[in-house]
């Protein structure tokens, strides 16, 4: 067997970061702009509110707005699996708002043990899911309408449960409020997992760069990875240690980075996340190359409703309440924005979970910066929806850039 | 043309299938052999039965009346996955290929190679790069998504799909329909290295050129009914269109008898 006829990713003697940007060059021209425009965008909101208000970019302000994406984030995460099946969760909402009510009802009012609330509080969220799953399943019906029926029908679920107190204060003392509001990383921790994390990466990809090189396939150079882990190192090192100056990384927003993380693995490396893209991206293809397509689908709306329910809980946590107006309001709107935002591709089968973590950054940006200049949020609906705006544009626009260069 | 050069494997035996669709006789006693190493073309007019008989062998209609026989056992195919379960792929006319994802991706949906409970994404690179060179096929990188490629090159990947599940018979609905010439010349080299590969293949054309090409036998199908089992050397292209638009008598064309085509 001859390998001259297969194309090396990169010229050996190129540098990495050259290759790189090079490579990120043709992409772009072709449409595929991954989480650029998000990341430029994100930059450029830090620096308007800065301008405007020199506490935004303060180690308190980012602790306080890592804690408020949490929750969202964790509801958008369950929203770019249902995006990345060309469906739509418009529920989400309420279901985190049905999640903090049993919560509240059970640990409080039921005065049963926690950690058995918390399991009931996240199974009633997938018992939504799997209800919706089934009748997008046998009945064909658009998701849009079943769960636009599901964000009605859910909340109301939620005002039965909450009962006619409508309020409920979560005891300060208890852990899973500590956990919303208090617990915090140590910092030798959070180095110590910056380390790991980016250790472990580093330590994959020269696995996969040694058995593609044993397999006689183009891999990544080791000076690439090198210089990819250094700089994912420096800018996770910065970004702990800049938190660590006031009160450092929330244990709630580690969980929630957690899961993104999990979720991407899910998504790249197992059968399951394969056959996501696949149904997302034909699904005739997708049944007929014998994927289960029904099982995709019912799986993913368990997994989108459970993960809402664990927003709603996050969101419970650290509020210490649950009340009629929880997961209502703009929660709903805010995680669908934050998926989109962070690029997840409305039209299907385009998408990862690290948009979720992009994309409620930006919008938590959005309201924690206008909140410090006008506490009026007249002006951050606005803003947010006309952000939400210009991501479906971009969207929209590299589809069709994409199109134009045959990679639709 | 000797009956010497008719491989002796019989794969593939359909006698006496009949199909309806309401009042709509869509297949009356159909016959059609396929033997490895041959390909045989299906030809016939629009509505003529073409597809319905390719949906009876790819498991998506379950005939009404009649027996399959699979390398000489009488099976049933009553699902898509029974269908390549026994051997049997379809490359349906719209390819099935999921454009976002990658070459490799499209390769292996459906039955990936797993390695400690994941992907194992060395080995089915490296397969497909074996499988894609032993077709002599040209596709810039396996690492593209598949809407980056040219309708041929997208066909080569359909057809370099049916091929991981190693499968006895390859089904191609129409592949070179909507393709340029180089491209369609690329398509027919790729199907004689079907044939050589020792597959049964059956295409599914309306382009008589390209039949006679890389067929070795056409059957005929007119109005649901066979009309005629021609050797490919034997004949030439207006006997063939005469017998699916029905001018030649189908009694005489029916079978292989080299007599019979003479008029």
């Amino acid at each position: 067997m001859t390998t001259t006829d297969i194309p090396t990713i990169a010229d050996p003697n190129e540098s990495g970061a050259r290759a790189a940007v090079r490579d990120f060059v043709a992409r772009a021209r072709g449409g595929d702009l991954g989480s650029a425009p998000v990341v430029a965008g994100l930059i450029v909101i830090w620096i308007v509110f800065e301008i405007l208000n020199p506490t935004f970019l303060s180690s308190t302000n980012l602790v306080n707005l890592t804690m408020q994406s949490a929750a969202v984030g964790t509801i958008a995460l369950g929203v770019v699996l249902v995006l990345l099946i060309g469906e739509i969760d418009l529920s989400v909402g309420s279901v985190s708002g049905l999640a903090s009510a049993v919560l509240a009802v059970g640990f409080v009012e039921l005065g049963m043990p926690l950690p058995v609330v918390l399991v009931a509080a996240v199974a009633s969220g997938a018992l939504v899911g799997l209800l919706f799953g089934l009748i997008r399943t046998r009945f064909g019906v658009p998701s849009f309408v079943i769960t636009l029926a599901g964000l009605l029908g859910v909340l109301g679920v939620q005002l039965a449960v909450l009962g006619r107190t409508g309020s409920i204060n979560l005891p300060f003392e208890s852990w899973i409020v500590q956990f919303g509001t208090q617990w915090f990383l140590p910092a030798w921790l959070s180095y110590t997992l910056v380390v790991a994390a980016v250790g472990s990466y580093a330590w994959s990809q020269v696995v996969l760069a040694r058995r593609r090189t044993e397999a006689r396939l183009p891999a990544v150079p080791l000076r690439t990875i090198i210089v990819r882990s250094v700089a994912l190192l420096v800018l996770l090192t910065a970004a702990a240690w800049y938190l660590n100056l006031s009160r450092g990384v929330g244990v709630m927003f580690a969980l929630f980075l957690l899961l993104a993380a999990l979720t991407q693995l899910a998504l790249t490396r197992t059968r399951w996340g394969r056959s996501v893209y696949a149904v997302g991206g034909n699904v005739e293809a997708a049944r007929r190359a014998g994927i289960r397509v029904n099982r995709v689908y019912v799986s993913v709306f368990v997994l989108c409703s459970s993960l809402a329910a664990l927003g709603g809980v996050f969101a419970a946590a650290r509020l210490a309440a649950a009340n009629q107006s929880s997961g209502g309001g703009d929660t709903n709107l805010n995680a669908i924005a934050a998926a989109v935002i962070g690029g997840t591709s409305l039209f299907g089968g385009r998408g990862s979970a690290l948009s979720a973590v992009l994309g409620v950054i930006v919008i938590m940006s959005i309201t924690s910066g206008l909140a410090l200049i006008n506490p009026d949020s007249s002006l951050r609906y606005i803003i947010t929806g006309a952000v939400l705006l210009l991501a479906v544009v971009i969207d929209s626009l590299s589809r069709r850039s994409r199109a134009a260069a045959g990679r639709a | 043309m000797t009956y010497s050069t008719q491989p002796a494997e019989h794969l593939l035996s359909l006698r006496g299938i009949s199909k309806r669709f309401g009042a709509v006789r869509a297949l009356t006693d159909v016959d059609l052999d396929v033997y490895a190493g041959e390909v045989v073309a299906i030809v016939g007019d629009n509505g003529a039965g073409k597809s319905t008989l390719v949906k009876i062998l790819s498991g998506v209609h379950p005939q009404d009346a009649g027996e399959i026989s699979f390398e000489g056992v009488p099976v049933t195919i009553s699902n898509p996955t029974e269908a390549r379960g026994l051997g049997i792929e379809t490359i349906y006319q719209d390819l099935s290929l999921c454009d976002n994802l990658d070459v490799v991706s499209n390769l292996w949906l459906g039955r990936e190679l797993l390695t400690n409970g994941g992907l194992d994404e060395v080995a089915m690179e490296q397969q497909s790069w074996t499988l894609l060179r032993e077709l002599n096929a040209r596709i810039p990188s396996v690492r593209v998504p598949v809407a980056a490629l040219s309708g041929g090159q997208r066909q080569v990947v359909a057809i370099a799909r049916s091929l991981v599940g190693d499968p006895k018979v390859v089904i191609l609905d129409e592949p070179t329909a909507a393709l340029g010439v180089a491209q369609t010349a690329e398509v027919l080299n790729l199907i004689e290295r079907l044939r050589e590969r020792g597959l049964g293949v059956i295409l599914i054309s309306h382009n008589i050129a390209d039949v006679q090409a890389v067929s070795d036998r056409i059957v005929v199908l007119r109005l649901g009914r066979n009309n005629g089992d021609l050797r490919v050397a034997d004949v030439t292209s207006e006997m063939i269109i005469g017998a699916i638009t029905g001018a030649s008598d189908a009694s005489l064309l029916r079978g292989t008898r080299p007599a019979a085509v003479a008029r």
